[in-house]
């Protein structure tokens, strides 16, 4: 059967208060807690339940990254993955990038189903799926909250602006993963110890034969946003209808 | 000269706001032409009213059989080709432009700016990262297209007034066949609209069930206001997905919000930030939402919102 690739990016942990650098060069990162993208921890779970119903072959999880992503890629295969690779680059990538490089293990590994975040939650571009569906020529099935397999297509429903969509896709193809496609799995203790010994693969980008562009977008700078002042406190709901009507709400 | 094209959003012969807000973007880069495409089996209601949209040059139509339904895979080769009459290309930044538009972005061989918030020049943007946490200004190389998606929450929709001529476009691209659209479902569609609502209430994890939180329901329609939702809330099923505010659901700009029993994660404030006033009900004086809100009230939801209601529309 016919492996799945799961995209497995290190960002900075979600409930970090992310603080921007005083020089405006970038964000604050010493000390700071570093996992698996959300999204991509549901991606690999889902691939984990269809290897699990017999439904897919080998799950490998890919991290594009520095050298210490080895540690979102260990858990990752203490979550269950069978293998990990890992694309090294000491520079972040962006999503063009990162799509090529999947583009390329897709030619390598013939996967029947690319399964990545809808957004991750460092830069929230939210792009990488749809380029890769596009440079592969592929179906993409973005913000999933449900998957079926059916032999050689998948259903998948989305989370659309306006509630649910379901499409068809033929597969291979890609889908992007939405908050309620699965609840992630815990790791429990044996399954670190067994995956020490699990592969883990390190290629440089270059010798995958992918480049950065040129001319990228560059960040020119960083700042803060705007900071929202605190306001009023009132004790009862007539004091609040009256704070309302004083702020011409009402 | 900028030559801008839009990617018009539409819904059964409606043209969703998405696009109007696009248009006011787009008038950011100065002296740019502005277009706006209409992929449709018939466009010829939504281009009347995108041709109505003051600022806008021409409206094309782009009608085929295969644009019943917007699908990404089967658009985007032909928002690629029409694209590379242009220097920049946007869409907004909901789950239809979202999903689309980085596909066009690789189609033609770019990368895209996400989220829109400010234009600074015709190559240079700033928008939100990290749950809106830091504001990075970026700088598009000029050899290439710009493609972006436009946040939502940062403009307002162009007025009307307009008069757009309004063409029939063509394209050659061949188009796939292997995504298929099945079904739709839409859970809220007698209520107002969440992302364009001038008024927002909404609930979180406290509101403990799908019964109660109904009791919301009571106070949105005293303000007319639209309902919305934490994850929390929505995750337990208490409200349908498409009511999530936050990070990685709708971001508002509504003229007032209302957070029910919503402690304030990031995650949720992101959704809120650019709203005019902020009114938080929270039983932890503690909470994070304070910290944000313009009027706070500690307490229990459950007997201030009845009250609440009553006093609105007593008023
Ligand atoms: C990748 C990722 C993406 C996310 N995206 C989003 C997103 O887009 N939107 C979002 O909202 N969250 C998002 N979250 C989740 C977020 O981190 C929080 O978990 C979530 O917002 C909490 O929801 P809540 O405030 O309803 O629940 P809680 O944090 O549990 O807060 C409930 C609050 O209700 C109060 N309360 C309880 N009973 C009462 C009562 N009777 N009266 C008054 N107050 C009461 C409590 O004091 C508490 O403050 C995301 C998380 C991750 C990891
Ligand atoms: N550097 C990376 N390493 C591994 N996966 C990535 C990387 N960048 C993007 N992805 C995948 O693409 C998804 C969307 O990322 P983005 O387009 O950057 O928001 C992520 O959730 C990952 O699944």
């Amino acid at each position: 059967m016919s492996p799945i690739l799961v995209g497995v990016k290190r960002v900075i942990d979600f409930s970090v208060r992310v603080r921007v650098k005083p020089d405006g060069s970038g964000v604050m990162t010493d000390g700071v807690k570093m996992s698996i993208n959300p999204f991509d921890e549901i991606a690999l779970e889902e691939a984990l339940r269809l290897k699990e119903r017999n439904l897919a072959g080998e799950v490998i999880a890919v991290s594009i990254g520095p050298s210490d992503a080895q540690q979102q890629l260990r858990t990752a295969l203490a979550m269950g993955a069978d293998r990990a690779v890992l694309v090294q680059v000491d520079a972040p990538v962006e999503p063009l990038t990162a799509a090529q490089v999947f583009l390329k293990l897709v030619q390598k590994h013939q996967p029947q189903l690319v399964i990545l975040g809808k957004q991750a939650i460092d830069d929230d571009n939210g792009q990488t799926g749809q380029m890769l569906a596009a440079l592969w020529d592929r179906p993409q099935a973005t913000f999933a909250s449900k998957l079926e397999l059916d032999g050689e297509r998948a259903q998948v429903t989305r989370e659309v602006d306006a509630g649910l969509e379901t499409i068809s896709i033929d597969l291979p193809g890609v889908v992007t993963t939405d908050l309620r496609l699965n609840e992630p799995r815990y790791i429990k203790l044996p399954d670190i110890m067994k995956a020490k010994k699990k592969p883990l693969d390190i290629i440089k980008l270059s010798e995958l034969g992918v480049t950065p562009p040129a001319a990228p977008i560059r960040t020119l700078k960083y700042e803060a946003p705007a900071a929202r002042s605190r306001g009023v406190m009132v004790k009862d709901a007539a004091e609040l209808v009256a704070a309302l009507k004083q702020r011409g709400v009402l | 000269m900028s030559k801008v094209l839009i990617i018009a959003e539409h819904f059964q012969g409606k043209l969703n706001p998405s696009t109007a807000k696009c248009v006011t973007c787009a008038q950011g880069i100065s002296g740019a032409d502005i277009d706006i495409v209409v992929l449709a089996v018939d466009a010829a209601a939504v281009a009347k009213e995108a041709a109505a949209l003051a600022g806008v040059k021409r409206v094309l139509r782009l009608e085929r059989a295969e644009n019943a339904e917007a699908l990404a895979a089967v658009w985007a080769p032909q928002v690629a080709e029409l694209a590379r009459g242009y220097s920049h290309v946007f869409g907004p930044s909901t789950t239809f432009g979202k999903d689309l538009m980085p596909r066009v972005a690789a189609l033609l061989g770019v990368g895209q700016v996400s989220d829109v918030m400010t234009v600074e020049s015709a190559q240079r943007f700033r928008r939100p990262v990290y749950a809106a946490n830091a504001i990075i200004t970026v700088e598009v190389p000029a050899a290439g297209i710009v493609v972006a998606t436009i946040r939502m929450a940062s403009f307002q929709p162009a007025g009307g007034g307009g008069h757009a001529s309004i063409e029939p476009a063509q394209v050659t691209a061949k188009l796939p066949t292997h995504t298929r659209f099945v079904a739709r479902s839409a859970a809220n569609a007698d209520r107002p609209d969440l992302q364009t609502a001038t008024r927002v209430v909404s609930g979180g994890r406290a509101l403990a069930s799908a019964e109660n939180f109904k009791i919301l329901y009571g106070l949105a329609d005293a303000l007319g206001a639209a309902v919305g939702a934490s994850r929390a809330a929505v995750d337990a099923g208490y409200a349908a997905n498409d009511l999530q505010v936050g990070q990685t659901g709708k971001i508002i700009a509504p003229e007032l919000y209302v957070a029910l029993g919503i402690s304030g994660a990031i995650q949720h404030l992101t959704g809120i930030k650019d709203a005019r006033t902020i009114v938080a009900i929270n039983k932890d004086s503690e909470a994070p939402i304070f910290e944000v809100a313009d009027i706070g009230l500690v307490g229990d939801l459950f007997q201030i919102v009845p009250e609440l209601e009553r006093l609105i529309r007593a008023r």
